[in-house]
């Protein structure tokens, strides 16, 4: 059972001015989509500190480099794209969002070779 | 270790000089043509030029180094260009062992019999042993899914990356009576050459190209630059004689080989690229892209090189 909101303890680390890397498909993707499904957790802390930049981060060939499971990394090139820092609009719905953030995550990805 | 051969002081020497000339001329066309940088031609030429100031002092450490320097400065060119290659297949997560076998076991595992001289299994090492063994172990891992694709893939990376690149330190195993204790100036031959080739391609290639060669595969590829570069490669091949152990028309007719070989070796390397949607194949080398796109053609260019040196030459 939590003790404290996940949610409350990235927003008291924002305060104290660190910034935080967060992964919102919440676990490894081994689908053949290229982004799962964000949980809500961004959703949240975007209404809980709307200033803060959210920049969405692509990292190619992750997957490769480190299967789920695995224990030794392949020395593969890795990528890293930054795109354009997104806010939670006013007004905008949780669920569209969500799937907003996702697409602009998505279209960092490289062209399918 | 034996003293690297004098021969070997004057090559540096000649190719510091063509180094000096080369940086001359790309600064002299920048200040007459450009010289607020704003012609991308002649700014990535000067990039060019520069790396191969890095290259060129690398290369020649290696080779002054002797056996070690050059065994071990083709180890870490395999590495990056297995690492380049395999970045762009599709292989899958059942092929995790298998290329962590490419990179950790048979990488090394080749260059060892290469130092140790044992061609008759590092000549069939991996076209033999790992060609079938890789395959087993994705197998056992599941996963049919193009299956012949990933295996495919992985093959021709490990063919490339490892096996032709080992190719330039076995030169130094060759017997050629007369010649003792000076291979590693066939390995400076070797790289010189095909690289003056594709040098003096680009360069032809930039000043008369007209008619594309393969145009859906490489729009820089011209039979202009084609036909002036493997010339003008070929016929340095010829006046560099005194470091090999050939006639200087023997000379011309090796380096004309290897340059066709390197010639081949860029334009399938151009081939997969295209295929894959990149331009270069990495970032590394300014100017130039990746290793693999400096190595293209060394690696068709040096398993020929070595095999008609051992059928003609070396006492085996």
């Amino acid at each position: 059972m939590r003790t404290e909101d996940p949610v409350d303890q990235m927003v008291a680390a924002l305060d104290e001015g660190y910034s935080l890397i967060l992964f919102p498909e919440g676990k490894r993707n081994t689908t053949e989509d290229a982004v799962l499904p964000f949980k809500t957790g961004l959703y949240h802390l975007a209404s809980a500190r709307p200033d803060i930049d959210l920049v969405p981060v692509w990292i190619a060939n992750l997957s490769r480099i480190m299967p789920k499971g695995e224990l030794i990394p392949l020395p593969l090139l890795c990528t890293v794209t930054f795109g354009a820092a997104l806010h939670l609009n006013e007004g905008e719905a949780k669920a569209d969002f969500l799937l907003r953030a996702a697409s602009e995550l998505r279209a960092l990805a490289p062209a399918p070779a | 270790m034996s003293a690297p051969p004098s021969e070997l002081l004057g090559f540096l020497v000649a190719v510091g000089t063509i180094l000096v000339l080369a940086t001359i001329a790309g600064q002299t066309m920048r200040w007459w043509l450009a010289p607020d940088r704003s012609n991308p031609i002649i700014e990535e030429i000067n990039a060019r030029i520069a790396s191969w100031w890095a290259m060129v002092v690398l290369i020649g450490l290696a080779l002054l180094a002797g056996r070690a320097g050059v065994v071990v400065l083709f180890a870490v060119c395999s590495f990056a260009a297995l690492r380049e290659f395999l970045s762009l297949t599709r292989t899958a997560r059942a092929d995790h062992w298998s290329l962590l076998l490419a990179f950790y076991a048979i990488l090394p595992l080749q260059y060892l019999l290469v130092w140790h001289d044992w061609y008759g299994l590092y000549s069939i090492f991996i076209p033999v042993y790992a060609f079938l063994m890789l395959p087993v172990l994705s197998a056992l891992r599941g996963g049919p899914e193009r299956f012949l694709d990933r295996i495919a893939e992985t093959q021709w990376a490990i063919m490339l990356a490892i096996y032709c690149a080992s190719y330039v330190p076995a030169l130094l195993n060759l017997h050629v009576p007369g010649y003792e204790g000076q291979n590693i100036l066939l390995v400076a031959y070797l790289i010189f050459v095909v690289q003056f080739s594709d040098v003096m391609q680009f360069v032809w290639g930039k000043l008369v190209g007209r008619h594309r060669i393969a145009a859906s595969i490489s729009p820089s590829k011209t039979w202009e630059g084609f036909v002036g570069g493997v010339a003008s490669a070929s016929l340095a091949g010829m006046l560099l004689w005194w470091i090999t152990p050939f006639t200087p028309i023997v000379s011309l007719l090796v380096s004309l080989l290897i340059c066709l070989a390197g010639f081949a070796g860029g334009l399938v390397l151009s081939a997969i690229k295209r295929d894959r949607g990149v331009k270069d194949w990495g970032y590394v080398i300014p100017g130039h892209g990746g290793f693999i796109d400096r190595l293209d053609s060394v690696l068709f260019a040096a398993p020929i090189f070595l095999h008609i040196l051992r059928y003609y030459w070396s006492v085996k």
